[in-house]
């Protein structure tokens, strides 16, 4: 499904990412952890297409087609969501509004017609229903005023909405109390199948406990330094991210 | 001839065929003297420092079109807001069009400013009101010298019109150029509450320039909601003169949605004489290529427990110009004023400009006054926010723009113009997106 080989990647010159390989396969869970700056975010950013970020060497291969050049709505039609560590406020346009309009977006670049209102409704209650989003949420001004577990509900909201091959969660257990935690793992785990893929990207464990992974990865300055089983976060839990620090320094 | 010879010299001749004894012949002739000393308001004027008529005074106008042209209602149809029953006063080059218009005296007055100025029945409104609260500086004395023609409209006590007003003015090209003067004057009393949309219209390319003037009283408890629709070609120009007297809890708001026309200056003054009033002042201004428009607003807060609320947002493509300047004046009896403005625009391109420039005056020391303006891009996380739910760039742009001016429509209380307002904003924008606000 993906293929990451060699990636380097920059943002105003400053090198982030230096040299990142990695091969997600549909079905697979794989966790990104790694201390802060090490470069989660800007790898999550530059697989969504932020324009801020330019890579430098390596590709990015979804299905073996290079992605690099395609602009991030053309990545969200060929199946990439990106759930953002902060997702942005839109105030004037409602949740229901925004949804239809990716929707429909979506479609069209897929060629097909615009999905009739009443489906979309049912689609979108549905949808709710699984994240436990009150319907009167939905009519409210995209994340304008929302808590951080409302605002990362949507965005998991979102991605059942859209059902993407590959979905990227950017720290979405950030903020989250732990009944907002096990509304969102319960969400992810629905939307999982043999034909899609996650990546969870988090600095703790805790999230793992509810959404296992199965291949865990240490992000550290920009390349990816040890990879393994779910155990892997476990211990660096216990550990913390020094020890790995020390062996790669060595 | 300089435009400002020839409207004296026209002025002399206009005087010889109107009536001598009307009622305003001397305000008339009082009117022609102070543009005359004058002369057309330049940019060493304060209020006129970023916006220069000069382009726009070098056509030859024609002040009195000699002939009359008829349209057919079907080929301007699109120009009213023909979804709802209403009233029409509609003008052709600044003549009456009784086919294309309709009137009543039925219970209220909705007809014309020609009827006003010569029925000796309208003799006392005249003298009471006609001229009563236009300033007296050039733009609007050269439009009193002029008057002859527009709405008048006067709601008596106790009276909810229930049909929306329109104003509508056509410029029909029959003349090479045509400067227009419509003067309109609304008094609505005691209790009433009325609906008015205005639209001026050029339908060719000939130059058209229109010098407005419109004086609103709102007597006790009177509700005015007005919506001006601006969206004329980009040959038109238009100088809109407005003013507002309100009297205690009155409730007056003023929609000014201005996306066409070459030059746009909206003058918009609300003077509150009484207590407990509430004036509302809103405008979206969406242009692009080498469009001007300039909004210039005062609200005088004379007397104490008052409100204002002045919210304006614009968008500017192309090479367009914004002016806003807004003057909130807060007199010392006027304590307990509230009075919020606020002005908020996006620069969609690098050559567009917005000059904006909040002004308060405040005498009363027991006020909440508030004022903000914003120059801005389009937000790039919002951009990558929408683009990763895979809504194009350009859609994306749309829906933000469309986000940003939302506010202001949401406080239009006839849903067909929201409708066509949202419309024309879609248009505008280029995209199609899939929903209403």
């Amino acid at each position: 499904m993906l293929e990451i080989k060699n990636l380097h990647a920059s943002v105003e010159d400053k090198a982030i990412l230096r040299g990142i390989n990695l091969v997600v396969k549909p079905g697979e869970v794989h966790a990104i952890m790694g201390p802060n700056g090490s470069g989660k975010s800007t790898l999550a950013s530059v697989i969504a297409g932020k324009e801020e970020y330019e890579v430098t060497e390596g590709e990015i291969l979804l299905n073996n087609e290079d992605i690099d050049e395609l602009a991030a709505e053309e990545r969200a039609h060929k199946g990439v969501f990106l759930s953002f560590q902060y997702p942005i406020e839109i105030p004037g346009v409602s949740v229901t509004n925004f949804m239809k309009t990716a929707i429909n977006e979506t479609r069209k670049a897929k060629g097909l017609e615009e999905m009739p209102a009443k489906d979309m409704l049912k689609l979108i209650r549905e949808k709710a229903e699984l994240l436990e989003i009150d319907r009167k949420f939905l009519s409210r001004s995209l994340n304008e005023g929302f808590s951080g577990g409302e605002k990362k509900r949507n965005e998991i909201f979102q991605m059942a909405m859209l059902e993407p091959k590959l979905a990227i969660l950017d720290e979405t257990d950030s903020g989250l109390d732990i009944d907002a935690l096990r509304i969102v793992a319960n969400g992810v785990n629905k939307l999982k199948s043999k034909d899609n893929a996650v990546i969870v990207i988090t600095h703790y464990q805790r999230l793992l406990e509810y959404i296992v992974p199965d291949f865990v990865h240490v992000l550290y300055d920009g390349r990816i330094v040890k990879s393994g089983g779910k155990e892997l976060a476990h211990q660096l839990e216990e550990k913390g991210y020094d020890w790995i620090k020390e062996e790669v320094n060595a | 001839m300089e435009l400002k010879e020839k409207l004296i010299s026209s002025f002399l001749a206009f005087e010889n065929h109107v009536d001598l004894d009307s009622p305003i012949h001397d305000v008339r002739t009082e009117a022609i003297k102070i543009f005359e000393n004058q002369g057309f308001p330049t940019k060493k004027e304060e209020a006129w420092k970023y916006t220069s008529l000069n382009s726009i005074l070098k056509h030859d106008y024609s002040v009195f079109p000699k002939h009359e042209k008829n349209i057919e209602y079907n080929d301007v149809k699109k120009y009213f807001i023909h979804e709802i029953d209403s009233y029409k006063i509609v003008f052709i080059d600044g003549k009456y069009s009784s086919h294309l218009s309709q009137t009543t005296h039925d219970g209220i007055d909705v007809c014309l400013m020609s009827a006003a100025l010569n029925k000796p029945k309208y003799r006392l409104i005249i003298e009471n009101y006609f001229n009563k609260i236009a300033p007296k500086d050039s733009l609007n004395s050269l439009n009193t010298a002029f008057s002859q023609e527009g709405a008048y409209i006067q709601i008596p006590k106790n009276k909810l019109v229930e049909k929306p007003i329109q104003v509508i003015h056509f410029s029909t090209g029959n003349e090479a150029a045509l400067m227009n003067q419509p003067r309109n004057l609304i008094v609505v009393n005691e209790n009433s509450h009325v609906q008015i949309i205005e639209r001026h219209q050029s339908l060719t390319d000939n130059p058209v320039l229109t010098n407005s003037v419109t004086e609103i009283f709102a007597n006790k408890r009177a509700i005015v909601d007005y919506y001006k629709i601006q969206n004329d070609n980009e040959h038109a120009s238009l100088i809109d003169n407005t003013f507002i007297n309100q009297k205690q809890e009155s409730h007056c708001s003023i929609h000014t949605f201005s996306f066409g026309g070459k030059l746009t200056r909206n003058n918009l003054n609300f003077y509150q004489n009484g207590e407990r009033i509430d004036s509302t002042l809103k405008g979206v201004t969406i242009i692009g290529k080498k469009q001007h428009v300039d909004h210039n607003t005062l609200v005088h807060h004379i007397e104490p427990n008052c409100e204002s609320h002045q919210d304006y947002k614009g968008i500017f493509d192309d090479s367009s110009t914004g002016v806003f300047n807004g003057k909130v004046l807060v007199d010392k009896e006027a304590q307990k004023t509230n009075a919020f403005q606020s002005n908020n625009n996006i620069l969609v391109s690098d050559k567009a400009s917005i000059n904006t420039k909040p002004q308060l005056e405040i005498f009363a020391d027991d006020v909440k006054c508030s004022h903000g303006c914003t120059i801005g891009q389009l937000d790039e996380s919002a951009m990558f926010y929408m683009r990763s739910r895979g809504i194009p760039e350009k859609e994306a742009k749309g829906l933000l723009m469309y986000a940003f001016s939302n506010n202001v429509l949401s406080s239009v209380k006839i849903p067909e113009i929201k409708q066509r307002i949202t419309k024309i904003i879609a248009t505008k924008l280029g995209v199609n997106i899939g929903f209403d606000l």
